[in-house]
Parts: C-alpha cells; sequence; structure tokens
C-alpha cells in the first residue's frame, strides 16, 4: 500500500471516535440527500407512470394539458381527422378522470378512471398479479391495484361495488400502479369510463397515435397541429419531461426536495470539514515535520485528500446500507424512495465531492504551518 | 579544500518590526564541509535555532546569502526551498518527531517517499540503514514502543537514508541520557567520516566537543570564535562575521 494511504489512513484510525464523528456526518449527510432525492425520483416516477406504460409514438392532447391527470378536453372527431393523416397508423382514445367509489359503509371517495379501447392495447393495467386484463372487456368490469385494498373496501377479484352509482366488479387486480396523488387508479373500458366520469361522446381526454413504420415523426407532427388547433402532440418523452417539469419545479414541490438535499449536503459538508480539520490540527506537528524533511505542498495535498477519500468511502458504504434498508422499508409504501443506479453514482460522486470541499480548510492550514516550528519543540 | 555543501555570507535575521524588533542574527558568516562534524554552541537565545532554520532553508534570511550545494537560496519560494532541503539536507530534531502512526521502517521509508523513491528498492534501503544504526530487530515497532535513544536512531535513519549531502542536527541529544547521547553523537560523527557528509549539530553541552572537528561559539545573534580539533587545537576568533586568523 502506498505510504501516503497508510499515513493518511493510521491518522484517522489514530483517534476512532473522532473518525466516527467524521463517518456519522457523512452518512448523516448522504442519508439526508437520499431521502430527499429518494422520493424526488420516487415521486417523478409516479407523476409520469401513466405516460410510461402507454404504447404509443406520440400523445395528442389539449395544449392546456399539463400532464395525464390535468383534465382538458379535445373533440372526438379529431380522431377521424387524424387518420387521414399520412403516416398514422392507429388513434387510440383515452379517456381519464374522476369518479367515486362506494365503500361498504356507504361513503364515497375519490378515484381516478384510466380507459383505453382494449383491442387497440394503448392503454391497459400492467403488473397484473390476479385476475386478467381481457375481463375488463366486460362491461363494469374494473381492475385495481392491491396496494389500495384497504382505501376501497375491497378484497381481490371478484369484489363488487359502484362507481358513481354505476355498479361495477373488481376484474383484476394489478401491483405496483400508483398515483402521486394517492387517489386509486382504476382501469376500465373506455366505454363504460364515459359513464364512470361523466364523459360526452363527444369529448377524449387524449389520443395516442402510432405511425407506421418508417414514417417521420416530425413530419407526422406537422401535419397534426396544422389539422387542429388548441392541441399539443408530444413525444412520450416530452410528455415526461413536460409533467415532471411542471411538478417538481412549477409548483415547487420538486424545489422543496432538492432544497432540502442541497442544506444537508452542506451540513455533511461542515460536519466532516471540521472533524478533518481538527484531525489536521492535532497532527500538525507531523505536517510541518513533512514539511520540514522537503515534502512538496502536492504530497502533504495527497495525505490530506487521501483523509478525505477514506472518510467518504467508508461513510459512502455505511450510508448505502442505510439507504438499501430505507428502499427496502419504503417499497410498499405509497410514496416509495426510489434509489437507481444513476442516483447512487450521483451520490457518490457527490459525497467524494464534499468530503475533497471539507479537506481544503485542513489543507489551507497545513500549508500555513512554518516547518521551522519543528525546531522550536 | 572542497567546495562548501552549506555557505552562509553575511547573514543578518530580524524578526518583528519597530521598537519591538530583535535582532537574532548578526552578520553571520559560516561554511560546512562535507566530511567534518561541526558543533554550533551557544547560550539560550543566542541564535543557533534560527541560524539552523536559515542554513537549513526553513526560514529567509533579513540580508546576506545562503549557497546549498552551489545554488543561491535567495528569492526562492517555499516549494524551492522544500526542493532544496528534499535534495540535501537531512534534519534530526530534538523531540525526533517521528510519525507515532508510523512504524520505524515507515518512519524512514517516508524520507525516501517524500523523494519519490519507492518499491523494493527503497525497502532495501531503509533496512540496510536501519541495520546500521542498530535497529534492525525494532522496524516494525511504533515510536511509542521505542527509548528515547532508539527513537533518536530512527530519526537518525530517517535523515541520511536519501543520502542528503548535509545533516542538521538541532540538540539531538538534549533529551537523552549520557550514555544514549554519547552513542548518538557517535553516530553523527561516523556518518561525517564515512559517508562524507556535512553534518552541523547545535547544542549546549560542551560534552559533545570531542566528536566535533569543529566547533563555533555563537553568542548574541554572532558568531565569537571557532575551535579546530580535526587538525589539531586552533582557534580563530570572527569579527564582523569574518574569521581572524
Amino acid at each position: 500500500m502506498p505510504l501516503v494511504i497508510t499515513l493518511a489512513s493510521r491518522n484517522l484510525f489514530h483517534d476512532r471516535l473522532r473518525f466516527a464523528a467524521s463517518i456519522i456526518g457523512i452518512v448523516l449527510s448522504v442519508v439526508l440527500v437520499m431521502v430527499q432525492m429518494g422520493p424526488y425520483n420516487g415521486f417523478g416516477r409516479m407523476l409520469t407512470t401513466m405516460v410510461d406504460h402507454a404504447s404509443t409514438d406520440l400523445w395528442i392532447m389539449s395544449s392546456g394539458s399539463k400532464f395525464f391527470e390535468d383534465l382538458s378536453l379535445v373533440d372526438t372527431d379529431l380522431r377521424d381527422r387524424l387518420l387521414t393523416i399520412d403516416g398514422v397508423d392507429r388513434v387510440i382514445p383515452v379517456v381519464a378522470g374522476f369518479s367515486a367509489w362506494s365503500l361498504p359503509d356507504g361513503a364515497m371517495i375519490p378515484v381516478f378512471v384510466v380507459a383505453s379501447d382494449f383491442s387497440d392495447d394503448g392503454l391497459l393495467p400492467w403488473n397484473v398479479v390476479e385476475g386478467n386484463v381481457q375481463s375488463l372487456t366486460t362491461p363494469g368490469t374494473v381492475a385495481i391495484d392491491r396496494a389500495y385494498f384497504d382505501r376501497l373496501g375491497v378484497s381481490g377479484v371478484g369484489a363488487a361495488t359502484l362507481m358513481r352509482g354505476l355498479p361495477v366488479t373488481v376484474g383484476a387486480v394489478t401491483d405496483g400502479i400508483r398515483s402521486f396523488a394517492t387517489t386509486p387508479y382504476v382501469f376500465t373500458d373506455v366505454g363504460a369510463a364515459r359513464s364512470y366520469v361523466g364523459l360526452p361522446a363527444a369529448f377524449t381526454s387524449d389520443f395516442l397515435v402510432r405511425l407506421k413504420p418508417g414514417a417521420s415523426l416530425e413530419l407526422v407532427r406537422q401535419k397534426i397541429l396544422s389539422s387542429a388547433s388548441g392541441i399539443h402532440a408530444l413525444t412520450p418523452d416530452e410528455f415526461r419531461e413536460q409533467s415532471r417539469s411542471f411538478w417538481l419545479f412549477g409548483t415547487g414541490a420538486g424545489a422543496a426536495l432538492l432544497g432540502g438535499a442541497v442544506l444537508a449536503f452542506i451540513v455533511g459538508t461542515t460536519i466532516v470539514a471540521q472533524t478533518l480539520y481538527s484531525s489536521t490540527k492535532e497532527h500538525l506537528y507531523e505536517f510541518a515535520t513533512l514539511r520540514a524533511i522537503g515534502a512538496s505542498n502536492g504530497y502533504i495535498y495527497r495525505v490530506i485528500t487521501c483523509q478525505a477519500l477514506i472518510s467518504a468511502v467508508v461513510g459512502f458504504a455505511l450510508a448505502a446500507l442505510v439507504g438499501a434498508a430505507v428502499v427496502h422499508f419504503t417499497s410498499n409504501s405509497t410514496l416509495q424512495v426510489v434509489i437507481t443506479r444513476y442516483l447512487m453514482i450521483e451520490l457518490f460522486i457527490l459525497t467524494v465531492v464534499m468530503s475533497i470541499i471539507s479537506a481544503f480548510a485542513a489543507i489551507f492550514r497545513v500549508l500555513r504551518v512554518d516547518p521551522a516550528v519543528v525546531l522550536t519543540r | 579544500m572542497t567546495n562548501p555543501i552549506i555557505e552562509a555570507t553575511n547573514i543578518s535575521r530580524r524578526f518583528g518590526s519597530g521598537a519591538a524588533s530583535v535582532q537574532a542574527l548578526k552578520d553571520v558568516t559560516l561554511s560546512l564541509f562535507g566530511g567534518k562534524l561541526t558543533v554550533l554552541i551557544g547560550p539560550s537565545g543566542s541564535g543557533k535555532t534560527t541560524l539552523l532554520s536559515i542554513l537549513g532553508c526553513m526560514l529567509a534570511p533579513t540580508t546576506g546569502t545562503v549557497r546549498i550545494g552551489g545554488t543561491s537560496t535567495t528569492g526562492a519560494r517555499p516549494e524551492e526551498l522544500a526542493n532544496i532541503r528534499r535534495q540535501h539536507i537531512g534534519f534530526v530534531f530534538q523531540s525526533y518527531h517521528l510519525f507515532s502512526t508510523l512504524t520505524v521502517a515507515e518512519n524512514v521509508l517516508l524520507a525516501l517517499d517524500v523523494r519519490g523513491e519507492r518499491g523494493p528498492k527503497a525497502t532495501a534501503k531503509t533496512e540496510e540503514i536501519l541495520g546500521s544504526v542498530g535497529l534492525t530487530s525494532k522496524m516494525k515497532s511504533f515510536p511509542r514502543q521505542l527509548s528515547g535513544g532508539e527513537q533518536q536512531r530512527v530519526a537518525i535513519a530517517r535523515a541520511i537514508v536519501a543520502e542528503p549531502s548535509a545533516i542538521l542536527a538541532d540538540e539531538p541529544t538534549a533529551s537523552l541520557d549520557s550514555a544514549n547521547g554519547q552513542a548518538t553523537m557517535a553516530i553523527l560523527s561516523t556518518i561525517a567520516k564515512e559517508r562524507g557528509r556535512a553534518v552541523l549539530v547545535v547544542t549546549h553541552d560542551p560534552r559533545l566537543f570531542e566528536f566535533a572537528d569543529r566547533v563555533v561559539h555563537i553568542e548574541d545573534g554572532a558568531l565569537i570564535r571557532e575551535e579546530f580539533t580535526d587538525t589539531g587545537p586552533t582557534e580563530r576568533s570572527f569579527q564582523r562575521g569574518r574569521a581572524v586568523p
């Protein structure tokens, strides 16, 4: 092992209590950033869950619509015009809207109905763990997620109740389809959905447009936009980005989470800087000796930076374990903490950056040391 | 006569400014030659440590010049002075200043590591040097497990392992008992004689004269007398920084 690493690690481990304080600082900071960014990711994922699972090349919606649940409408007649555009293969109507679900005690709670034509495979429930999707073609049959069993007062396939006063039976149960607004999604057939949400046949929530093989998306989009006014034609990526931007930055929800993460970063940096600085101060005469025997500034940077990096690696490893536990325990909650591989990489880089920034104060202190002090002590 | 390894010419050093300033060194001229052990002796506050700091490139003189291995240190930046120390000077300190978290071997290896010397060759060199100061069996010990004399021998090994041309020792025997002090001086004397290094020992202990080739007396920041013992007892006085025959 290089002597610089040996010296750095022994300096750190020499005072175990201080090293533990430093590690706790890093773990605290990384976990805080993690629990801010994890829900941020989870929230972002939930926001676009319908967009992510729809099978389409373009989403057609009212230009006033910012996200899937934003209930703006388009004329149903638009479908026929879209079908005449060269390059368009299919146009699948999507009906979405709020309805009222009757609980066993007679109370009603809001649910969000999602429906598209089953024969076109546009926006169907996924992760079906009980029953089957085809059963939804039977009038009055719906699919719900098992996370909402308690909320909806049902226990699985076969449960019957009323939605907006109309009889419904649970024909399929999904796993993991959660709404960011905590309002349960209810999947059903597009025809029945109009009755449940009170949407006249003249209006449709969105259209999913699939292109013919080889058709130019940009060309088709231009033709669609010129065929009607007051609509948007967005690719899934664009719709996803628009939805996330609106909720995470337009409403301030994301800014609050990001602000928390920034604060956590500052707290962590301060704690690590303080412990690293005090450790360096304790070993100040050793650093002065290093300077006296001719160690270059670069050599001293390496020793202190190594101390910071060792702290970063140990702290991050422990924080990752805590993060894994948080992910595990929130996996079935209504707001999951989602820690992706990229988030882990970003957090590791953040930890390293935090530790290196923390080392600055210690480095400045050491570089101010007069090597001649070793002759007077 | 060979060229001096360290050559200080008319150096003065003042600390502070105005009425509160202190003149620590006054017009000092001193050269150190390879193969010679020079003892610098003087009472507390006489300027010994200031002179050692300047000769060791850790402090710049207010006036005068210092040349190390023929290179002037005038105007050198701290990083350049560190480079000169790395190339030419080994230090032995009164308080040893060993790294408490490193083993004996690692402490010595450190002097090579800062010079970019690593690997099996550096390890072999370290083992050889520790052998030469009688510490082969203590290589894996930590400084706290050693006696004062052993710690000082480690410090000497660290100072000489990179083969600097000059060894500057600041009160190397002050923290040691008489026997260990004598042993330490014997090693330093051997380094001067057998390895051809210029060794300067700063002390206030006249008992060390027996190891010296030359004794330089300092008082109130000025060199006042110089005695040569290697070519028979001779004595010179200094006047305004110049030796008077």
